[in-house]
């Protein structure tokens, strides 16, 4: 558990992060989410003190960071950035190795870790453990830079705009990995974007920034249902709050058991790709399946349009 | 054929006329053996001097030497500039240029024995303008050659060390011991021995110096911005002073140290010799190092540095690890400017004592002896040349493994 205690970073006077405090639970993914300038990068890098606050502190598992060196606190939290930042001139099982070397693994748990890395991150080891960063793609290069940020077991993971610099379907199959990996590793998540889709997305819960103030900070469907202030129901979208509400519930969930017609959707999908695809098939209703084929009952529009209001 | 043929078979850049007819000529090489052809009828081979002082007897190349030789030799010679001309392949034509030179060493080399009369140590034959266009058309030639051949950084090397042996070798061979540079050579062998390494010691002591100052001190600029300009700006307004200018600056200092500190004095810290061309080298050795090291560091990319710290490297991992190694090419590059440079300028420090082959060049001019001066440059030239390549060689295979 992460608790970031009145926190507030002043440049010249002017506060950048005004007074945040947030508790972030184990096992989580939390997204912060804002414009250019709204800080929210600010208040990620006083988690591992990058930034050292001006005021306020933060405490992880109940342990205030300043407890110890900088340096060491952030070889416990995991980090990666946008752009990746991986070293040019160390090989791709080098930049992997980083943070087990400077906390002096054993040379064969590095290598064990860094094999089993790079099979999670769907990367043949015999392939791209000895290539350079340059020779990867985009996409491998970003899959590198979290596996490098995870290579140490940190049970934090800090992520700024990770996924900023990929095109839109290298980015979509990254989002899918990152919530595997979360769910394998049980890391708690920390991720900074400027995309309210990304963050609906990927957080179990989602913090809206503006000028330094964390204006909302909760469960998605709130932001939508009951936003606090009228930035964040201009962040999370006045045209298609519906839709969005939608994409957050899933199709299994909503489904009720018994016999069915329409296309089939599998359970996974959310309520606003069913919708979708009875549209486009002209039907009302849609057969829900669980992923090992068996039908998991009926879904009509009815029971999705409930979804997609208020309260 | 089509003019497009040129194009289609050159490598790029590199100029291949087409002609009607189809016969393609290379416009360097061309050039080259024009310039070879018209220095070889309208200029000296060899100038004959009944002594070192005196004004020399020009003799062209057919009058220089035996009859048979100089067929030859004329024979070699045109069948190189046949290859120049022709757009044959880099392979061939470096071959070619090294039989030329081959050819032209032998030309000299034989018309110093045969115009010297037997036992004579008066007579100096020096090498003509002939002689040294060709040199220059032939050395072209060849580094054209090899710069088509693209050699990997280690062959340069090799490439270079290779030719400095058979220079060394075909100079001890006493092949060319009846030629006027030769001749001063054998005069001052033990002398050239000693200001050949000072030449070195000046210019790589004072590089090393402003390598231990200049790193850090270009590490500092790189951290704390604001010093940055105040100190590059007086960098360069040292650059800007004209060596000359700079030993005399420094003879008043460096004499009031000596006078009053005697352990600088017997260390060898006076007003004038090695001491303050040594300074003035290092003073001006720091600017190139300086720039560079800020310049290759501020091309580590941001985002590698950003994420270094984040994962925990503590500031000194993140120089040793990161910045320099990344930064390494562009230090390394500014350590060339530096070396060759140097070489050049301790010439000068011969002016005020300070040894090195400018000696034998100041001496030179002093007494109108152009063979003495020739003695004095031409190593300096071949110095700053080797170390040119060597290092060449180095940032390349450093930017090569640090992409």
């Amino acid at each position: 558990m992460i608790r970031i205690e009145n926190l507030t970073k002043q440049y010249g006077g002017t506060s950048v992060v005004d007074g945040v405090s947030m508790l972030i639970e184990r096992n989580s993914i939390t997204v912060i989410v804002g414009t250019s300038g709204s800080g929210k990068s600010t208040l990620l890098r006083m988690i591992n003190r990058l930034v050292e606050p001006t005021s306020g502190r933060v405490l992880i598992e109940e342990q205030d960071t300043r407890a110890e060196p900088a340096h060491l606190l952030r070889r416990r939290i995991g980090y990666a950035i946008q752009g990746h930042g991986l070293f040019p001139h160390r090989t791709v099982a080098e930049n992997i190795a980083t943070v087990p070397r400077l906390l002096r693994w054993s040379a064969e748990r590095v290598a064990a870790r860094v094999d089993e890395l790079l099979r999670v991150f769907q990367l043949d080891p015999a392939l791209y453990a000895g290539a350079f960063p340059h020779e990867l793609s985009g996409g491998q290069q970003q899959r590198v830079g979290v596996a490098r940020a995870l290579a140490a077991e940190p049970a934090v993971l800090l992520m700024d705009e990770p996924f900023g610099a990929l095109d839109p379907i290298i980015r979509a199959k990254a989002q899918e990995d990152l919530l595997q990996i979360q769910d394998r590793f049980g890391t708690t998540i920390v991720l900074v974007t400027h995309d309210m889709d990304e963050a609906f997305l990927l957080g179990d819960r989602v913090g809206v920034m503006s000028e330094g103030r964390l204006l909302q900070y909760d469960r998605p469907a709130v932001l939508l249902t009951r936003p606090a202030d009228p930035f964040v129901a201009r962040m999370t979208g006045l045209t298609d709050r519906a839709m969005r509400l939608l994409s957050l519930t899933t199709a299994g969930e909503v489904a009720v058991p018994g016999p069915a017609t329409g296309p089939q959707v599998p359970a996974s999908a959310s309520l606003r790709e069913a919708l979708s695809e009875i549209v486009w098939c002209g039907a009302d209703a849609a057969q829900v399946m669980a992923a090992d084929g068996t039908p998991r009952g009926s879904l009509t529009v009815a029971s999705i349009l409930a979804h997609g209001r208020p309260g | 054929m089509p003019s497009t043929a040129g194009s289609a078979r050159g490598l790029p850049g590199v100029p291949l006329s087409a002609v009607p007819g189809g016969v393609r000529l290379d416009r360097l090489g061309t050039l080259l053996s024009l310039a070879a052809v018209a220095a070889l009828v309208l200029l000296p081979f060899v100038v004959f001097k009944a002594n070192r002082i005196v004004p020399g007897d020009p003799r062209g190349f057919f009058q220089a030497l035996p009859g048979l030789l100089a067929g030859a030799c004329a024979l070699a010679l045109a069948g190189t500039a046949a290859v120049a001309v022709s757009g044959a392949r880099a392979r061939v034509r470096l071959a070619a240029a090294l039989i030329g030179l081959l050819a032209l060493a032998l030309a000299v080399a034989a018309a110093g024995s045969a115009l010297t009369p037997p036992g004579n140590k008066v007579v100096r034959i020096a090498p003509g303008a002939a002689f040294w266009v060709l040199l220059v058309c032939l050395g072209l030639m060849a580094t054209d050659a090899i710069t088509r051949l693209r050699p990997s950084p280690g062959r340069r090397v090799l490439f270079l060390g290779l030719f400095l042996a058979v220079v060394v070798l075909a100079l001890a061979s006493g092949l060319f011991d009846q030629l006027s540079i030769m001749r001063e050579y054998a005069v001052n062998a033990e002398r050239f021995a000693r200001e050949l390494r000072q030449h070195v010691y000046l210019a790589l002591g004072s590089l090393g110096a402003a390598v231990l100052v200049g790193l850090p001190l270009g590490i500092f600029c790189h951290r704390v911005p604001r010093v940055r300009d105040a100190i590059l700006g007086t960098l360069n307004v040292i650059q800007t002073i004209p060596a000359i200018a700079l030993f005399g600056i420094l003879m008043a200092p460096l004499g009031a140290l000596a006078a009053a500190v005697p352990l600088a004095e017997r260390l060898g810290i006076r007003g004038i010799g090695a001491a303050p061309a040594a300074v003035a080298l290092f003073l001006y050795s720091l600017l190139p190092i300086v720039a560079n090291t800020v310049a290759g560091l501020k091309r580590v990319s941001h985002a590698a540095v950003e994420a270094a710290r984040g994962m925990g490297m503590t500031n000194g991992q993140v120089l040793l690890r990161i910045e320099l190694p990344l930064a390494l090419p562009v230090i390394v590059t500014g350590i060339r400017v530096v070396l060759v440079q140097n070489i050049g300028m301790v010439t000068v420090a011969a002016l005020i004592g300070g040894g090195g082959l400018g000696t034998f060049v100041f001496q030179g001019i002093g007494q109108t002896a152009i063979d003495l001066v020739l003695l004095g440059a031409i190593p300096i030239v071949v110095l700053a040349f080797s170390a040119a390549v060597l290092l060449d060689a180095l940032v390349e295979r450093l930017d090569r493994a640090h992409r």
